[in-house]
Formats: structure tokens, sequence, C-alpha cells
């Protein structure tokens, strides 16, 4: 075997370093030693976002073809690098308060290794690495959720999450079961995608179905998003951010190459019409949902419902413009959604409020962090000149460039879809800012650390939109990988 | 004797099916782990006939299946795990008592 193959893992290396110094700095050194634990983490993995920023890809395939390192897959790694340095710097403080500062290395370990396994997912070019890389993001993440030991939610929670992801990932394997069916011996996706040409046949609606299901319970899409709201509610807040982008982000990827590489043959025959029903499903019930919510947590659970159905509006466009949106979408829910929960577990920690009504007056007191929560719900409703207004535009034209009325349907349902969020982001918003009560929640100073992120979530928000650099990159990064990713 | 493909995929949907009912309808959590190992077999049987059947030539089927066999028991035990975290925090591991979160 060629073993310089793996020369060309780059990003991949790069976490497993970070995750191998970790692990055996974590073993081995003393009680003074683990006191710098968070801040060298925190360091190691910003290098290591700025490694994977910089060094460009390989463009190779490695281990005949199962693995590809391309531009596309380089720029999401680097933005979901982006998410977990951010999540690294909100959950600072948590760290260390006493009762999970014991674990902490436990903690980054696991991260690391759900970070891994979702590289592994956006690079697989065939399905046993798909599944492999699957599991290994899904499956630490059940232990993370469990993380408050002493919390009975965090349990509840987790047995929720675990319960469901083994049960969508034995959905998805029956259904890759029945894809193998047609793929004349092999799992890799070129394979699949010549051995189940232009031809539908019923056996291959029931398992596309599956697959859909079983990839759409790790997406939360409607009707796979039971687990959701229970699950970010009982988790810790950095996980809960954790789960909802960039677990999301890796797997919205991943779906993509997925149905266009494989069954791209089969869009409008089966998976256009099944991807069209999901997405307004999805979309509306999260709005619906959310709007009666009262926890921050859960009502920032069936937001991100919602939002998953608009990163899916670019799977639905199926083509490079609709890749390149998709990503470029992710990277504004990854800054938006992380201001939001940066805000939200700040005053948990501090104090200790979850509910909405607690936020009444919050201007008075806490007014920085009022700020940012305003301008991250700004952007989440998608309002001009924040980012999400133009992660929203790019993604509608993604969709309506395919020239078909049905889609033109579905961007009419997803506009609505945006008015009726504006509804309740802007509830948060009048909570904070118009509201005549008393504050709840006394002025209290925010950790540096945390300080910092939120900084950068503000920065992302307010540039992202009006630095067109942003989005030029992801459209450069899918344009520059069209010769692995075979989009038909 | 010469058994054709559809003598094993009919017990293969069989045990799905039986999986998917005993997953909606069991009450213990550990009843609701085995009828998610039922499930994730019927899967492995699902690759195994394929490969055996369809294409003889080739091993992938074989080798994700052993795969698949290693990540079900690698679920099983994260579940085991946290099933017992819920048993020592209420005393049972029934499902009806696991309802403070819901909306």
């Amino acid at each position: 075997m060629d073993y310089s193959q793996f020369g060309s893992m780059i990003p991949e290396l790069i976490v497993l370093g970070i995750f191998m110094l970790v692990f055996l700095f974590d073993t081995f050194s003393n009680e003074g030693g683990k006191r710098i634990l968070t801040p060298l983490t925190t360091v190691l993995f910003a290098l290591g976002t700025v490694a994977i920023w910089l060094v460009p890809a390989s463009g190779e395939e490695v281990f005949g073809g199962m693995y590809v390192n391309d531009t596309a897959t380089n720029a999401i790694k680097a933005i979901l690098n982006i998410g977990v340095f951010i999540v690294f710097l909100q959950s600072a403080k948590w760290v260390e308060s006493d009762e999970v500062a014991i674990r902490k290395g436990e903690f980054y370990e696991l991260l690391l290794v759900t970070l891994f396994g979702m590289y592994l997912m956006v690079s697989a070019r065939h399905f046993l690495l798909f599944v492999i890389g699957l599991e290994s993001a899904s499956l630490p993440l059940a232990a993370l959720v469990a993380f408050n030991k002493k919390h009975y939610e965090s349990h509840e929670a987790a047995i929720k999450y675990i319960m469901t992801a083994v049960f969508s990932s034995a959905i998805l394997l029956v259904g890759l079961s029945f894809v193998y069916a047609f793929s004349g011996g092999s799992l890799y996706f070129s394979d699949i995608a010549l051995g189940v040409g232009g031809e539908t046949s019923g056996l291959l609606i029931v398992a596309l179905a599956f697959v859909i299901a079983g990839i759409g319970f790790k997406l939360s899409l409607v009707p796979f998003h039971l687990w959701t709201a229970d699950t970010y509610q009982g988790a810790p807040t950095a996980i809960t951010s954790y789960l909802s982008v960039i677990s999301k982000g890796a797997t919205a990827f991943a779906f993509f190459v997925i149905f266009v590489q494989c069954f791209g043959a089969v869009y409008s025959e089966i998976w256009e019409w099944m991807l069209y029903a999901v997405i307004i499903a999805t979309i509306t019930v999260g709005n619906l949902f959310a709007i009666r919510q009262k926890n921050m947590k859960r009502f920032m659970a069936f937001s991100s419902i919602s939002q998953a159905g608009y990163i899916m509006l670019g799977a639905i466009a199926a083509d490079g413009l609709g890749l390149a949106s998709m990503m470029f979408y992710i990277f504004v829910y990854v800054v938006s959604n992380l201001g939001a929960f940066a805000v939200i577990s700040t005053i948990e920690e501090n104090a200790g409020k979850i509910s909405m009504d607690d936020y009444n007056g919050l201007h008075k007191t806490n007014p920085w962090l009022s700020f940012a929560m305003t301008l991250a719900m700004f952007s989440l409703a998608g309002i001009p000149p924040f980012a999400g207004f133009f992660s929203k535009i790019l993604i509608f034209t993604s969709v309506t460039g395919t020239n078909s009325w049905p889609l033109y349907v579905l961007v009419l349902i997803a506009l609505i879809n945006t008015i009726v969020s504006l509804y309740y982001y802007l509830l948060v918003v009048k909570a904070m800012w118009i509201s005549p009560e008393e504050p709840k929640i006394a002025a209290f100073k925010t950790a540096p650390c945390q300080r910092v992120g939120l900084w950068l979530c503000i920065a992302g928000i307010v540039f992202f939109g009006l630095v067109p650099y942003i989005y030029q990159y992801c459209y450069d990064a899918v344009k520059d990988s069209l010769a692995f990713l075979t989009i038909f | 004797m010469d058994l054709s493909i559809l003598w094993y995929l009919v017990p293969s949907v069989i045990m799905l099916a039986c999986g998917v009912y005993g997953f909606v309808t069991r009450k213990n959590l550990i009843a609701i782990l085995i009828s998610l190992e039922l499930m994730l077999n019927s899967a492995d049987l699902n690759f195994v006939v394929f490969n055996r059947f369809l294409f003889p030539g080739s091993m992938d089927g074989m080798v994700f299946t052993l795969f698949a066999i290693a990540i079900a028991a690698a679920e099983t035990a994260i579940a085991i795990a946290i099933i017992i975290n819920i048993y020592r925090s209420i005393g049972n591991t029934d499902i009806t008592e696991i309802n403070k979160m819901k909306f």
C-alpha cells in the first residue's frame, strides 16, 4: 500500500494531530498543566483553522477514489472550522466551571473526533467511508449531549438523541442496501451513478425515500425533526450550538454530494418531489412551532429546523450555483446562529435565565448583549443589510435559475415563510428593547473569550453580505472542483 | 437445494418491520434498543444477500456489513451508557417517565 496517500488528507491530519496532542496532554499533564488545557486547545485549533484556510486543496483522489480533497470540500471544512473555533471561544468559561472542569479534556477530545467524522463524511466518495464518517460524527455527540452529568435534562436529551440517531442510521443502512442492489457490485458514488442510469423503478424509489429519511433525521428536516427541540433544550448550550450549526452544515453538504452525484440522473423523476415536499414542510412547521416557544433554546431549535429547510433549497437547485449558495448560506448561518447562542449561553451562565420573558428590558442592564442578539436575529430573519439577507437572496436565485415553475412556487412559499419568521425573531428584539418591564437580569461583565467570540460573530454578520469576496470564494471553490463533482 | 433470493429478503423485511414496530410500541429502553438492533441486522442481511446473489464477483457488501456490525456495537455501547445514567437518576428505564421536556 502506498502510504504517501495519507499526505493529501491535510485537513483530516490537522484535526487528528490536534486531537492527539490534546489527548496526550490531558492524559499525562499534572494539575498545573491541566489549567492551560483550554487556552492550549483554542490556540492550537486557531492555528489549524488558519492552516486549513491557507493550504490549498491538493485536488487529488486517494484510496482508489474513496476520498477526495478538492477545493469545495476544503472550503466547507474551513467554514466548519471557523464555527468550531467560535464554539470553543464561547464554551471556554463553561468548561472551567466546577462541574465540568475535571472532564474538560473529554469535552475537547469528543468535539474534535466528531469534527473529524464530519470531515470524512464531506470528503467521502464511497458509501463505506460516508457511513463511517456519519456515525463517528453523530455517536460522540450523544456522549456530549449527556455531558451535564448532574442534570436530568441532559440525560433525557441524550437518550432521545441516541435513539433517533440509531433509528435513522438503521433506516439509512436499509436504504443503502437497496441502492447497493442497483450499483453493479460497487459502492463508489460514480459506479452507483452508472448503475442507477436514468431508469426509475419501485425499489429505487423506496431506496431513495429511505436514504432521504435517514439523512433527514440528522438534518432535522420535518417530519424527522421530533428529537430536535428536546435535545437542544436539554444539552449543554455549547453542544446545542455545535449541533445546530456544524453538524447540520456538514450533513447538508454531504447530502448534496450524494444526491447530485449518485442519483442526479433520476432527479426530476424521483427525489426532486420528495425533497420539494420535505422542504415546504420543514420551513413551515419549523416557523409555526417557533412562534409558541418561550424557552430560548427550544425557540432556537425550531428556528434551526426552518433554517435547515432554507439550506436544503440549495440541494433542490442541484447545480454548481446551488452548492455555492448553500455553502455561503451555511457560512452566514454559522455566524448568525452562533452569535445568538453566544448571547443565550452568557446569560444562562451569569444569570441562570433561559426563558424569553426574562429578556424583557435587557437593554437597560446589558446593552451590548442586546445589540449582538438583535444583529443575530436580524441576520437570521434576513433583514438587509445584514448577511442573512444576502444568503437568502443567493439561495433563492439559485433555485429560480432552474427555470421550472414548481420551483418558483417553492421560492414563493419560502418567501412567505420568511415573513412569518420575521414575526418571531422580532419578538425577541421587542422583549429586549421595547418591553417596558423592569429588567430581570442584572448587569454583568461578559468573560473576555466570549466577548471575542461575539465580536467575531458580529463582524461576520455585518460584513459577509457586503464583502463580495466571501461569496466569490464559495463560487470559485465549487467551480474549481467540478472535475470531482460530476454535476449533471 | 437452490434457494432463491426471496427466501432471504422476505425475512429481512419482516425483521425490519418487527424492529420498527418494537421501536414504536415498547415501553422499556432496553427493549427499544433490541428493536433497533433488529433493524440494523436486517440492513446487514440485505447487504450480504445482495452481494452473494447479485454480485458474487466482488466483496463490497460483505466488507460493508463488517463495518456496519462494528458501528452497531458502538451505538449500543453508548446507548447503554446513557440508559445507565437514566436509571441512576430516575430509578427505572420506562420511557413513559422520561417526559420532562415536551412541547
